[in-house]
């Protein structure tokens, strides 16, 4: 079967340092995979391949089976790759409204529409409000984003995304920085994606690893170190040995 | 269940595209004063010129977040070529600002290329070295523009054949504001729409717009093109109503001076740049009439005020006009105080 997303011998050099070394990764379709790896291990310039906004140095990036190697960012989002950003890249003077109708409207091929205003498209409505009442945002839709507490903008970064409708989505520490309090919903929402979207998880959280992946890989010094189910790499102890002297968070 | 929230997003989406009973006030004073004010039509028509600059200032600067000092480029293009058109080709007004929109449009394309490139930095001195660059080709090609001499000799036939220019500035307004509220409107449309909301995220944060979906690059030329074809019809504007065109068009104070006119009117909300356009040539009238050597020393000074005092605080009131219907909205609570960044 054909992998939602997968990348031949992928290589990123800069001058000297290899920050991604000959990375053949396979995302399978429907997984819930998550990519663990201490810090530094080059799991963002990985993200950055595979999202086209670095050129990688050697190798070909697959999304179901299609060459996306050479593809601008935009064109492989209209692909069906679509990512989050572990930190924050919202348009704080927009309200989730605006972010999430111009995401269906771009999607849909309105993107180039200038002489009406988004609202009068019935099936965008529609589907902000789909999207929004998912990702429980339908109480703020029309504040601004900047004023919404860290939580919701958390899963307006979701949202955000989700609203590419893709067939992968990367999801780059979805938790990072959320309160307790408000943790439970966004891990929720995480857990309730649909199943034909295949998901890669950038994760330092274990717990949020292990609850919500079938299959992990370890990335170390830019190069695939292990990977296997959760069991496997849970208890392997070169993982474990990987992360001495690392926090893993409890 | 989803019937209510259905018809609050398509009414919250589409609220921004309906008229604020403030725009509406300004029009019909702006309609009325072609009735009232007569001997001041020829300072309104410039005020209307310079308006339709700054519109176009704000499309780039204030919705894509394009920084520019060579506007004038565009401007100045749009001027010699309906200039020219008017000279050598036909007459008719029409044809002349249709003329001066198509080669601004051109240069606009031309040159986003250089443009985009950089940071804004780099976007200030290439905007400039383009300007001054065709500054310099007007000025060295005078079998075609006149030169330092200005291009002279252009007649112009009656608007559509029946509206004839007169000395009073009376057809030459009525005439740039009806091209600037036709273009207004356009420019209204546009920036409500979702090309429109599609510039203001690549202005906040390119990376997330181009993370979902936005092909930031296509977008921003066609905002560059159109913006030039607007300043280009304001260049055109001036030609066919003082008849004349010279290197001014194209020089470095046109840049600037329609700058200040989107400080002085706020950027980002296509108003700024009528209302700062207005104030500009107000305070320019009355300023060089009271001191006619040191009125820039004075325009200078309010500039440095207004930027320390913060245009925001001045305008405050002001604001509450455009924004009043929004307060209707009965589930949707008050945009809170929206702390705005306070500098230190």
């Amino acid at each position: 079967m054909v992998a939602a997303l997968e990348t031949i011998g992928l290589q990123k050099r800069f001058g000297g340092l290899t920050a991604t070394d000959n990375v053949s990764f396979r995302l399978e379709m429907g997984a819930r995979h998550a990519l663990i790896g201490p810090n530094g291990a080059g799991k963002t310039t990985f993200i950055n391949l595979l999202t086209g906004i670095l050129p990688p140095s050697a190798g070909r990036i697959l999304l179901e089976g299609a060459d996306i190697t050479r593809l601008s960012p935009e064109a492989r989002v209209r692909r069906g790759l679509a990512r989050t950003f572990q930190i924050n890249q919202l348009f704080p003077a927009m309200t989730p409204l605006e972010t999430l109708g111009l995401a269906v409207s771009e999607r849909l091929g309105g993107g180039w529409d200038w002489w009406r205003v988004i609202g009068t498209k019935r099936e965008i409505v529609d589907e902000i409000v789909e999207i929004a009442r998912r990702f429980r945002l339908l109480d703020v839709l029309d504040e601004r984003t900047a004023n919404l507490a860290y939580g919701k903008q958390r899963l307006l970064e979701i949202a955000a995304a989700f609203a590419c409708r893709p067939r992968v989505l990367l999801l780059d520490e979805p938790a990072a920085g959320v309160p307790e309090a408000e943790r439970h919903e966004l891990l929720e929402t995480v857990a309730t994606l649909p199943r034909d979207v295949s998901v890669l998880l950038i994760e330092h959280d274990m717990d949020l690893v292990f609850s919500f992946a079938d299959r992990i890989s370890v990335l170390v010094n830019g190069a695939l170190f292990t990977e296997g189910s959760v069991q496997e790499v849970s208890t392997d102890p070169r993982v474990q040995a990987v992360y001495l002297g690392e926090s893993v968070d409890e | 269940m989803a019937p209510p929230a259905l018809e609050t997003v398509a009414a919250a989406l589409t609220r921004k595209g309906r008229w604020k009973i403030g725009e509406i006030v300004f029009w019909l004073v702006a309609f009325a004063s072609l009735f009232f004010l007569p001997e001041r039509h020829l300072l309104l028509n410039e005020i209307a010129i310079i308006g339709l600059f700054a519109v176009s200032l704000d499309l780039i600067l204030g919705y894509a977040g394009i920084v520019s000092l060579g506007h004038a480029a565009f401007f100045g293009v749009g001027a010699y070529v309906a200039g020219l058109t008017a000279k050598h080709l036909t007459g008719e007004p029409l044809a002349g600002l249709l003329a001066a929109a198509a080669a601004a449009t051109l240069l606009g394309f031309v040159t986003s290329f250089l443009v985009l490139r950089g940071a804004d930095l780099t976007r200030l001195m290439v905007t400039l070295g383009v300007a001054l660059v065709l500054g310099e080709i007007a000025n060295q090609a005078s079998w075609l523009t006149g030169g330092a001499d200005g291009l002279q000799g252009i007649a112009l036939d009656p608007i559509l054949g029946t509206f004839e220019f007169d000395i009073f500035g009376t057809t030459a307004y009525a005439y740039s504001l009806t091209v600037l509220f036709v273009l207004f409107i356009l420019a209204r449309l546009i920036v409500v729409s979702p090309f429109g909301l599609s510039l203001r995220s690549i202005r906040d944060n390119s990376l997330r717009a181009r993370a979902i979906g936005i092909p930031v690059h296509r977008r921003l030329i066609a905002i560059y093109m159109i913006a030039a074809a607007y300043a280009g019809v304001a260049g055109a504007l001036l030609a066919q109503t003082t008849q004349f065109v010279s290197l001014d068009v194209l020089a470095f104070h046109r840049s600037a001076d329609v700058l200040l006119v989107l400080v002085i009117g706020g950027v980002g909300y296509l108003y700024g740049g009528l209302v700062g356009a207005v104030v500009f040539k107000l305070l320019q009238d009355f300023l060089s009439g009271l001191t006619p050597q040191y009125w820039q020393f004075w325009i200078g000074l309010v500039l440095v005020v207004l930027v320390l005092a913060g245009r925001e605080r001045l305008t405050e009131g002001a604001r509450g006009l455009w924004t009043r219907p929004r307060a209707r909205q009965g589930g949707s609570p008050e945009p809170v105080p929206t702390t705005p960044m306070r500098e230190t």
